[in-house]
């Protein structure tokens, strides 16, 4: 299972990666196996807003539909238009063309958004869940 | 994101013959009604279109198996089944059901005779227990011997339309006299086993019963001559959306102790004309009478948000009813749907002038359109039980 280290990571299986005063979100490894093969995916669209730790869409998969909750406080500036057509690249490559949108952050100081995970506290959580 | 559904398990899941032969091919394995069974092996939609295509490998040895043999056999069952089971001719099968009293379900089975006096009944995992009882208790009076054999039983399927060409480069028999819905000994890749043509797919197809120390050598075979055809694994995940397609009930979903065969659009399954009693013959035969409270039909959905277990179906903004299964279709490519609704809101949905279903997806209503179930009949036959 791939965690890459320079992504933060939301305890609802969540990535997020912050680049100055925006970030990009997407679903990890270890979620996209848990759920199967993803075929449909609301994201937030353009220009909403969404709230860290909100619910801001949901996947659908063969056997499931999840939330999708927002790891950061913002304004959604782009969706993945690719993911409407290919919503298996969600699985086929969950840290690259599987992202799912981007947003503007409301606090563009640098700051962590509080309540994220580094990738070896994510790791951890994940050995947690698969050995309950 | 938080799955909606969860599961734990109690006990630790009890494994197959075949477990390991799953780790090493990669498989996610889950807890399925206290076994240890393959999810999937990689994509269940590529498993699932396999199936429809080619073919695909199943481990079922998670079901029961029960033998009932001795003179009385045949009038044990016809007491305790639904089905008239002396009737069956030796060497064919019949899918059946086993009700309660009050004509409530308790387990849908398929039972083969094997001989005159020799039937394998085959039990669903999670009621395997109950079956057992409910049989011991209602022979008793009968020259018959129930024993539990799932222990003694491997049980491998071969699904699709290329299932009988790749079975048949390892066995003797000619499979073009196994009918549907027939069994027979076999030697299949050298090994002894009981070769049925039955399934839960909707596609042609294969289960061998066979000794559980033969089962790994078994899958290596069948696995290594299918390969050329496009056989692959397949896991319970597939097997959920190919039963779904082919409108077949799982048990849990569309059948319960509170649902009657009628209900289910399976009154078929109740022999009101056989001769002698049967547990669950009075509650059957008014409910026959009256007609069911309900019915189980089929929902396309009109968007891509898919109908699940236990959503409300909406007539006029008002629940009539409720989701039983609910899947994305690999092969229609819409979410498909099952579920009991009440019988004057199937009717008036029928015509699609006077509206539409619709089902409450998480506090929205989804539009759907009522079909005729199957959702999915294979091109080349009769895809359904007999």
């Amino acid at each position: 299972m791939s965690v890459p280290g320079e992504l933060y990571y939301t305890p609802e299986h969540e990535w997020v990666a912050i680049n100055g005063s925006t970030a990009s979100v997407g679903i990890t490894d270890y979620a996209q196996r848990a759920l199967g093969d993803v075929v449909f995916v609301s994201a937030p669209t353009a220009s909403s807003r969404v709230a860290s730790g909100e619910p801001c869409g949901e996947i659908e998969s063969t056997k499931s539909v999840s939330d999708l909750y927002s790891p950061v406080d913002g304004e959604v500036t782009e969706v993945n238009p690719e993911i409407e057509d290919d919503p298996g690249l969600v699985n086929s490559d969950p840290y690259g063309a599987g992202w799912l949108f981007k947003v503007q952050l409301d606090d563009a100081s640098g700051e962590l958004p509080p309540g994220l995970l580094s990738a070896a506290e994510y790791t951890a959580l994940t050995k947690e869940e698969s050995d309950s | 994101m938080t799955e909606t559904r969860t599961g734990s398990a109690a006990a630790p899941p009890r494994r197959t013959p075949l477990t390991s032969v799953h780790s090493e091919l990669g498989a996610s394995l889950t807890d399925f009604a206290g076994w240890l069974m393959p999810l999937r092996y990689g994509s269940e939609t590529a498993e699932h279109n396999a199936v429809r295509t080619a073919a695909g490998l199943f481990d079922l040895s998670h079901m029961g198996e029960l033998a009932v043999a001795g003179p009385g056999a045949a009038a044990a069952l016809d007491y305790a089944l639904t089905g008239q089971l002396s009737a069956l001719q030796p060497g064919r099968a019949r899918y059946t059901m086993i009700c309660a009293p009050d004509g409530g379900v308790l387990d849908d089975l398929i039972v083969y005779r094997l001989g005159d006096a020799e039937f394998l009944v085959v039990a669903n995992a999670a009621n395997t227990g109950v079956v057992v009882t409910a049989l011991t208790e209602r022979t008793a009076g009968y020259d018959a011997r129930i024993s539990d054999r799932t222990d003694d039983y491997a049980l491998i399927a071969i699904q699709g339309p290329r299932a009988a060409a790749i079975l048949a480069g390892l066995t003797a028999t000619d499979l073009s006299t196994v009918r549907y819905y027939a069994s027979c000994p076999a030697q299949l890749a050298g090994r002894q086993v009981l070769l049925a043509r039955t399934g839960y797919t909707g596609e042609d197809g294969f289960e061998i019963f066979a000794a559980p120390w033969d089962a790994a050598q078994l899958w290596a075979d069948i696995s290594a001559s299918g390969a050329s055809e496009g056989l692959i694994p397949a896991g319970l995940a597939a097997r959920d959306t190919l039963r779904l397609e082919a409108g077949m009930p799982l048990y849990g979903n569309e059948l319960t102790p509170d649902i009657t065969p009628y209900d289910a659009g399976l009154g078929r399954v109740v022999r009101l004309d056989k001769p002698g009693d049967f547990v669950g013959r009075a509650a059957l035969a008014a409910r026959a009478e009256a007609g069911p409270d309900r019915q189980l039909v089929g929902l396309i959905g009109q968007s891509r948000r898919v109908p699940r277990h236990s959503y409300n179906v909406l007539w006029d903004d008002a629940p009539c009813g409720t989701v039983t299964s609910g899947a994305p279709s690999p092969t229609l490519g819409v979410p498909i749907a099952m579920a009991y609704v009440r019988p004057d809101a199937a009717r008036q949905a029928a015509d699609p002038a006077r509206g539409q279903l619709a089902v409450d997806v998480r506090g929205q209503a989804e539009p759907a359109r009522l079909v005729e179930l199957p959702f999915y009949r294979r091109a080349d036959g009769a895809a359904r039980r007999s």
